[in-house]
């Protein structure tokens, strides 16, 4: 069976919910980033090869894939940051202690 | 048929990196299985026609951000048997269960509607990254976009510089 549209869709389904799977179960911040970042390349694998399927002369969703790789970087940086900070309260970054915020 | 045999090799690379992602006690080899998985979505990239798009995946999540992760790993000192599940593990593993197959389904019974063309790989149509560059700064193209997104990186940089900054 030759490999086709539908593979690709299935494996980025595969990957985002094993990012999520992670995410949900994890208790390290640091896991929680790297699942997140897990589930943003899955929907970018989606994006191309949905570019790459349908209109194959406009790439407009190769286009789009590099917006969301600027905001991936973003948010792992602000993220990795507001780890460190929390580190250095709490000397934790376990999830289950980082709840000042709870009243 | 060779990038058959690519997509199934990089798709069973990629896999089992996101699962030493969410299965190792270590935080460091989890960092290394999210390196191998995207190194394998870059070569996903590759085998699509995106190449430019593999190399950028490459410089920046490669490069840049699992770099950073390890970097963050290495400060927080809690490298060895940190990585512990929480109690929520088994309403997570039904929950993405429900979302895999939920989005199977939609995926598989979804009548695409260029279905008809002939399989994705085989008409290997050498991608200009000239075109994309036309979309991004071409006229009628995306150059707000873009200009917003160096804005949101400048926002990002000075965000993390003043929340990690020792007060």
């Amino acid at each position: 069976m030759a490999v086709g549209l539908t593979h690709y869709l299935i494996l980025a389904s595969v990957l985002f919910c094993l990012g999520l799977y992670g995410a949900l179960s994890r208790r390290n911040a640091i896991i929680i980033l790297m699942c997140v970042e897990l589930m943003l390349n899955a929907a970018n694998l989606l994006l191309v090869a949905f570019s790459k399927g349908f209109f194959d002369y406009l790439l407009i969703g190769q286009a789009v894939v590099i917006f969301s790789l600027v905001v991936a970087a973003a948010e792992v940086s602000v993220g990795l940051a507001i780890v460190i900070a929390l580190y250095r309260l709490r000397k934790s970054i376990d999830i289950k202690d980082i709840n000042i915020l709870k009243w | 048929m060779g990038s058959d045999l690519a997509f199934w090799v990089l798709a069973v690379t990629a896999v089992s990196g996101a699962l030493m992602v969410v299965t190792m006690r270590s935080l460091f080899r989890a960092a290394l299985g999210m390196i191998l998985c995207f190194l394998s979505i870059a070569g996903l990239f590759i085998t699509l026609t995106a190449e430019y798009l593999g190399m950028a995946q490459i410089f920046v999540y490669i490069g840049a951000i699992a770099i950073l992760i390890i970097m963050a790993t290495m400060l927080t000192r809690q490298v060895e048997h940190s990585n512990l599940p929480s109690p929520y593990k088994f309403p997570a593993i039904i929950g993405a269960l429900a979302f895999l197959g939920v989005s199977i389904w939609v995926l598989l019974n979804t009548q695409w509607f260029l279905e008809k063309l002939p399989p994705i790989i085989q008409d290997i149509t050498p991608v200009s990254t000239s075109t994309i560059g036309l979309i991004l700064f071409g006229q009628e193209g995306l150059i707000l976009a873009v200009e917003i997104a160096a804005l949101l990186l400048v926002a990002a940089i000075i965000g993390a510089i003043s929340v990690a900054k020792e007060k």
